[in-house]
């Protein structure tokens, strides 16, 4: 199995103030794996370095893709790498219509024109999937979106932009039942049609449910405290961090 | 890293072009009575027009300069050419049009969209009109589009033109006026007999193109009764290194039930002095329609103006200005509801950056006798960075309380979080910063012609360019 992302020492700050101290995860190609912590226990902040937010200044560590240190790459290029983030608070871009922005996307990664037929066939696909409505193909991206919509709209992107890495910020949180079952199908057709890695930051036992997890970690202050399989990631779920965090 | 973002040079080099011009053709370099004399001359004024021309100099000379809006500081009228002979007579042939003027034209796209969709093309280059063709079916409609000039010698039009001519937009209205109604030249007589609902647009496309010239265009139209026009104006000037002025004048006359809709790209280059001046007025049940977009130039005043006269007349104006280095655009809108159940509605947008300077000026003015009127107001700006500025300066002048008048208005930023957005989904910065300003752009986009909008999202995408450090 090679290894497609790896952080080594990762430490990160916002605005001078340190938020990761050194953090070592290793993803290997096709697994999934999930990030756990308390809230503000710096998990959103992982996914969005890794993923190259200019919010957040590296200060020490690399990040490693497929080998490659790409710590001071920008988003885009992390993206056309084949990096994704699933944003827990979306974007509202008007005037811009959610099919527009998804063709524009694929083709500055792909550097393929796409045809516009094409593009609405595989669009139409996807949305079925997810039971999405294809009037929103035609709306604004994630304007006047209900904080559902945006989150299954991110897992529209997911599958039309095919990433090798898939990471997840609390995609399921705030979502009613059906809801989290729907992306939960959106991830398993991610992983049959594409074969790609994920990262998953959640909360929800749910979303896990349909999931073979790989790797749990466990991340308390900046730092990661306690890694394990899969049944770790339940057994948090079942039972509070407590444990685990008085293990430090 | 937190990248800081820069922004370089704008490459307009698709828009700014220009061939060598005869420098014999040029006439005297000031403005006197001689010269205005001359002007009428070779246009062979009718007495009228003579004497209106010089009366409009004596008013110019009198008027002082505009001093509360952008700074005009660079303009030295007294140097500007104000009238250079075209190289070529008007022209109803495409092949007998000279090829430096053709090729100008081609790069403009104009002979393609008149092929494909347009009724007729008043192409003005320099000062005087050197191509002219309305479709047939157009002109046995009894459309008249031809330019005035003719129309002024032509029997069946020149009372019309004499009773209407600058009535709407008087010399003494400002300086600028009355140095168009001195040296005007050029421009379009549009004629639309009752009940004529004309389904293809009208388009005149016209630029500039010698160093140090003034265009002074005038656009007349008149719709009669229950009548529908569509016309679209289009300019784009080469870039140059003198002082540019434009001075045009739109003059909109909107019968009864009659509607027409008046669609503007305006695209100078930024060495240009767009001081421009529209108007319509629109009687009962007429409605006036302005969609604007406002690039280039390096000043601008331009707040094409509505007078809404009779009862039940509407007005809709939606405009956009992009001010990037160096610019300082000035611009809105006017509304004067002056008749019971008029209404009114203005949407805009402007985008400034790189240290440019977006003015948004609005004015609605409800008269005692505008019973049960109803005006909205909106406008949003966006800045780019921090050295640009974007001021929103409403006027709102109510006469009657029987009235539902509504002003609102957005100033933001780009945020670090839509970049990023976007920016993970593989676009660059300068797409993503593209992309979001297009989508600012797209209710104006929307309203304009499908061949205009690909325009405009070019000009969109050029000024973006090198956006990004």
């Amino acid at each position: 199995m090679s290894i497609l992302l790896e952080t080594k020492g990762l430490t990160a700050a916002a605005e001078d103030k340190e938020l990761l101290h050194g953090v070592d995860i290793v993803i290997g190609e096709g697994e999934t794996h999930v990030l756990m912590g308390q809230n503000g226990a710096g998990k959103s902040t992982f996914g969005c370095t890794v993923m190259g937010s200019p919010e957040y200044t590296v200060t020490g560590g690399k990040i490693l893709f497929d080998g490659e240190d790409i710590t001071s790459e920008t988003a885009d290029k992390r993206a056309r790498r084949g990096m994704f983030l699933s944003f827990q608070n979306p974007v509202e871009i008007p005037g811009i219509t959610l099919s527009e922005f998804l063709r524009n996307a694929i083709e500055q990664q792909t550097g393929k024109r796409i045809k516009l037929f094409e593009h609405k066939k595989n669009l139409a696909k996807a949305m079925e999937v997810l039971g999405m409505d294809s009037s929103y193909a035609d709306r604004e991206l994630n304007v006047g979106f209900s904080g559902g919509e945006k989150k299954k709209a991110e897992i529209l992107q997911l599958l039309m932009l095919r990433p090798r890495l898939a990471i997840l910020d609390e995609t399921d949180s705030g979502l009613d039942v059906d809801a989290v079952k729907t992306v939960s199908k959106g991830i398993e057709e991610y992983r049959k049609s594409v074969g790609g890695t994920l990262l998953i930051i959640t909360h929800n036992a749910k979303i896990l449910e349909e999931l073979r997890v790989d790797r749990t970690h466990i991340l308390s202050n900046g730092r990661i405290v306690r890694e394990g399989d899969g049944s770790l990631a339940l057994d948090v779920l079942a039972n509070g961090f407590e444990k685990y965090l008085g293990e430090v | 890293m937190k990248e800081k973002t820069q922004v370089g040079d704008i490459d307009r080099s698709l828009y700014d072009f220009r061939y060598e011009e005869n420098e014999g053709d040029f006439l005297d370099r000031g403005l006197t009575p001689q010269i205005i004399s001359e002007i009428s001359d070779e246009k062979n004024d009718p007495d009228w027009m003579r004497e209106f021309r010089l009366k409009a100099l004596d008013i110019y000379n009198r008027t002082p300069m505009v001093e509360w809006g952008a700074s005009t500081e660079g303009l030295d009228v007294d140097n500007i050419v104000t009238y250079i002979r075209p190289q070529s007579r008007m022209n109803t042939d495409w092949n007998n049009v000279p090829e430096n003027i053709k090729e100008t034209f081609e790069r403009l796209g104009i002979p393609q969209a008149e092929r494909e969709s347009l009724a007729g093309v008043g192409a003005q280059y320099d000062s005087e009109l050197v191509y002219h063709n309305v479709r047939s079916e157009v002109a046995e409609s009894g459309v008249v589009y031809t330019n005035l000039e003719s129309a002024m010698h032509d029997e069946r039009y020149a009372e019309i033109i004499r009773s209407h001519f600058m009535k709407l937009v008087p010399p003494t209205d400002h300086k600028f006026a009355a140095l168009h109604g001195a040296v005007w030249s050029g421009g379009s007589f549009v004629y639309v007999p009752k009940n004529v609902h004309l389904d293809i647009p009208l388009q005149s496309y016209f630029r500039l193109n010698a160093k140090g010239a003034g265009q002074f265009e005038h656009t007349l139209i008149i719709l009669e009764e229950n009548s529908y026009l569509h016309f679209i104006e289009g300019c784009s000037a080469p870039k140059y290194y003198e002082a540019g002025l434009h001075a045009g004048c739109v003059e909109l006359f909107v019968g009864k039930g009659a509607s027409l809709r008046y669609s503007t790209i305006e695209n100078w280059s930024k060495n240009m002095y767009n001081l421009n001046t529209k108007r319509a007025i629109v009687q009962e049940n007429g409605r006036i329609e302005w969609v604007s977009g406002s690039f280039g130039s390096h000043v601008s005043y331009l707040y094409p103006m509505s007078i809404l006269n009779g009862r039940g007349a509407s007005a809709e104006f939606t405009g956009i200005t992009f001010a990037g280095e160096g610019q300082d655009l000035d611009t809105g809108a006017k509304i004067v509801h002056n008749a019971p159940e008029t209404s009114s509605y203005m949407n805009t947008k402007s985008i400034s950056k790189s240290g440019g300077k977006s003015t948004f000026r609005s004015s609605v003015a409800v008269n005692e006798n505008a019973v049960g009127s109803k005006s909205s107001v909106s406008c949003e700006s966006l800045m780019l960075d921090n050295i640009s500025r974007s001021d929103t300066i409403p006027v709102i002048d109510v006469k009657t309380d029987k009235c539902d008048v509504g002003h609102e208005a957005r100033i933001g930023r780009i945020s670090d979080e839509a970049i990023f957005y976007l920016t993970s989904r593989g676009l660059s910065e300068q797409e993503a910063r593209a992309m979001i300003v297009r989508g600012f752009a797209d209710n104006v986009s929307k309203e304009l012609p499908l061949e205009y909008a690909v325009e405009m999202n070019n000009l969109i995408g050029l000024e973006m360019q090198g956006s990004i450090g």
